[in-house]
């Protein structure tokens, strides 16, 4: 039980449009133990991005229960919810959502400062040390537009890391990045998942679902298919290949 | 967060658009002057009114004799006069809160001299009479205490007496007759204008008291006495003083009633200020509503700056900022707008008040008090207009926010 960060039971979400009751998750059951790595798979409209706000505590379901990390978010207030993010939950957005005109350091630092429990001493050291983790130790005073996509999506994934949090949610990581620093980033994700992160992304390509451990497909809000990868790509070796393809070509 | 964080949070993205900030600002700093300018240009021309009375003479006392008491009946204010030259030198010897002190003996009398006759009042006084009624001379000189102890037969003129006698003569060294008593005429009183009752007080004749006492009046009582006190501040307790002295001097045992009247020139100075309160309060107000326009101008450019600004908002709300935060984070830069506004209007309006003090001939006075208001008013105001735009960004939804394009 204390390995489980994620389960839900019979979670649902049901969106209001005028009178009629749209049904965006149905009754989904899912449970994801610490270190693993899941990609969620699904067309749109398959409910994916819905479990996704769920279990980033961004959404309120209308019924079932979900606990993260042992606590049973369905009945917290909103600003139960709002420490839930901060200190359980890294984001890492397909548009990176980083702050214009902010320096990497100062993006990263961001969740420290809505650290109400006061558990960081020092923010700016603490967001270096993640900025380290993901290579951009000499980036940390440039600006989101100073720097390209990789690399912005780098800085959010430092500052996901930053609060050392029990989960990393990535929505579309990679959406808007070419295969060459897609393969980047996730050899990144892979690092830190050897390093015990549990990370959970949602994707809609089945090239980068293969550098996850376990898929889970959806369909019309449920889950259709839930199983463990057999042949997991190693992002590292990927990109050695492209590398080489490139020299070649 | 940490009061400090918040305040850096704010002036950044403050900083982040230095024009449209400046711009927003501009209306509050434009209000804070206004207000702070008209106030102390009101403030001013209330100054300018109170050095004026003070120099008709606002320290003046009079102490005119009370009213009759005879078997139960009472006379009219006058009717029982008992004012001597004893008083006056009792006042002399032994108040302390005075500067100068003058009898006044009153006398009405056809004039005869120059072009020809004319009727006006005779007032009998001692030197000190023109600094208490802070009335200067325009020609000639004045009488001394040697003239009143000789009881010279001299008087100095009023404009009034001296247009109808002398119209195109210098009267001084002339000689006129009161009452058919020659007097030479050894000054002219400069021009002094209406009483406050309307009538003029250049229709006068001033001569030593004693003079006229022993030669016009014909009696030993004087009809009044006039003082002047230190400063006008302390013309309470120099009354209080005289009441003393007069009681003593007339000898009043401790129930009995006084019977005379002491007075002072404070309904006319309240009346002035009243007048200039009322200005300042009208120009105040209409600056006010310039402040109030600012206001909005800060409550619209926040609103325009929220919904710029709604990724951010969601960015901060996904990564587990609190609604409180939010607001507190809009409000603040909201406050901090409004707040170094009102500093700048401040200096502002000791630039505009300096050049009116030095290059018109407006008097603008800016009392402390002003500044202090003038601040919390822009503070108030940052937080009444900023509040509805922080509530706003507050009540956003995460993930609508995040989506926001």
């Amino acid at each position: 039980m204390e390995n489980i960060v994620i389960k839900t039971v019979k979670l649902t979400k049901t969106y209001k449009v005028g009178d009629i009751d749209v049904p965006a998750l149905k009754a989904v059951d899912i449970t994801i133990e610490k270190g693993e790595f899941v990609a969620i798979m699904g067309a749109s409209g398959s409910g994916k991005s819905t479990l996704m706000n769920l279990l980033g505590c961004l959404d309120m379901p209308t019924s079932g229960d979900y606990f993260l990390d042992g606590v049973n978010t369905s009945k917290l207030s909103k600003n139960e919810y709002a420490d839930i993010r901060n200190q359980k939950i890294g984001f890492v957005f397909q548009g990176f959502n980083l702050l214009a005109r902010t320096t990497a350091l100062e993006n990263v630092e961001l969740p420290l400062m809505y650290d109400r429990l006061g558990k960081i001493k020092d923010p700016q050291k603490k967001s270096i040390e993640a900025l380290e983790r993901v290579g951009l130790a000499d980036r940390i005073h440039h600006i989101p537009s100073q720097l390209s996509g990789g690399q912005q999506q780098r800085v959010a994934l430092a500052r996901a890391l930053v609060n050392s949090p029990a989960l990393i949610l990535a929505d579309e990581p990679t959406g808007n990045l070419d295969s060459k620093t897609s393969v980047e980033v996730f050899q990144l994700f892979q690092q830190l998942n050897n390093e015990g992160i549990t990370v959970v992304m949602v994707t809609h390509e089945r090239d980068f679902a293969s550098f996850a451990k376990r898929i889970v497909e959806m369909r019309d809000g449920k889950v259709i298919r839930d199983y463990l990868i057999k042949d997991r790509l190693n992002a590292e070796e990927e990109f050695k290949k492209i590398a080489a393809d490139a020299l070649i070509a | 967060m940490q009061a400090k964080v918040i305040l850096k949070v704010a002036t950044k993205s403050i900083m982040k658009s230095r024009m449209r900030s400046l711009l927003t600002a501009l209306g509050i700093i434009i209000g804070v002057s206004a207000v702070v300018v008209m106030v102390a240009i009101g403030d001013g021309a209330q100054l300018k009114v109170e050095q004026q009375i003070a120099s008709l003479g606002s320290n003046l006392i009079i102490i005119t004799p009370g009213a009759s008491n005879t078997g139960g009946v009472r006379g009219g204010s006058g009717t029982f006069n008992r004012f001597t030259f004893d008083d006056v030198d009792k006042i002399k010897n032994e108040a302390t809160l005075i500067k100068g002190i003058s009898p006044v003996v009153s006398s009405r009398g056809q004039v005869i001299g120059g072009v020809g006759n004319w009727s006006t009042t005779i007032n009998g006084v001692s030197p000190d009479y023109l600094d208490i009624r802070a009335w200067p001379l325009q020609s000639g000189e004045f009488f001394t205490d040697r003239d009143i102890m000789a009881r010279s037969k001299v008087c100095v003129l009023g404009t009034e007496v001296v247009k109808n006698l002398f119209p195109n003569d210098d009267p001084i060294g002339q000689l006129i007759r009161i009452r058919s008593v020659p007097f030479k005429v050894i000054g002219v009183l400069k021009e002094k204008g209406q009483t406050s009752v309307g009538t003029s007080n250049d229709d006068v004749i001033l001569a030593p008291s004693k003079t006229v006492l022993d030669r016009l009046s014909g009696g030993k009582f004087i009809s009044s006495i006039q003082v002047s006190s230190v400063s006008s501040d302390r013309s309470d307790a120099a009354q209080a003083e005289l009441k003393s002295i007069m009681r003593e001097s007339h000898k009043l045992t401790p129930g009995e009633a006084d019977d005379f009247t002491i007075r002072d020139q404070s309904d006319l100075t309240e009346a002035a200020t009243q007048t200039s309160k009322v200005l300042t309060i009208l120009l105040a107000s209409v600056a006010g509503v310039s402040l109030v326009v600012g206001g909005i101008g800060i409550m619209n450019i926040m609103l325009v700056s929220v919904t710029e600004r709604t990724r951010e908002i969601g960015i901060r709300l996904s990564i587990g900022a609190r609604a409180s935060d939010i607001l507190i984070q809009f409000l603040t830069e909201a406050i901090v707008l409004s707040l170094t506004g009102g500093i700048i209007g401040v200096l502002l309006s000791f630039i505009i008040a300096f050049i009116l003090n030095h290059y018109t001939d407006q008097t603008a006075y800016i009392k402390p008090q002003i500044i202090m208001i003038a601040f919390g008013f822009a503070g108030a105001i940052g937080i009444f207009f900023g509040f509805y735009p922080a509530r706003k960004a507050a009540a956003l939804n995460p993930i609508d926010a995040l989506r926001y394009e």
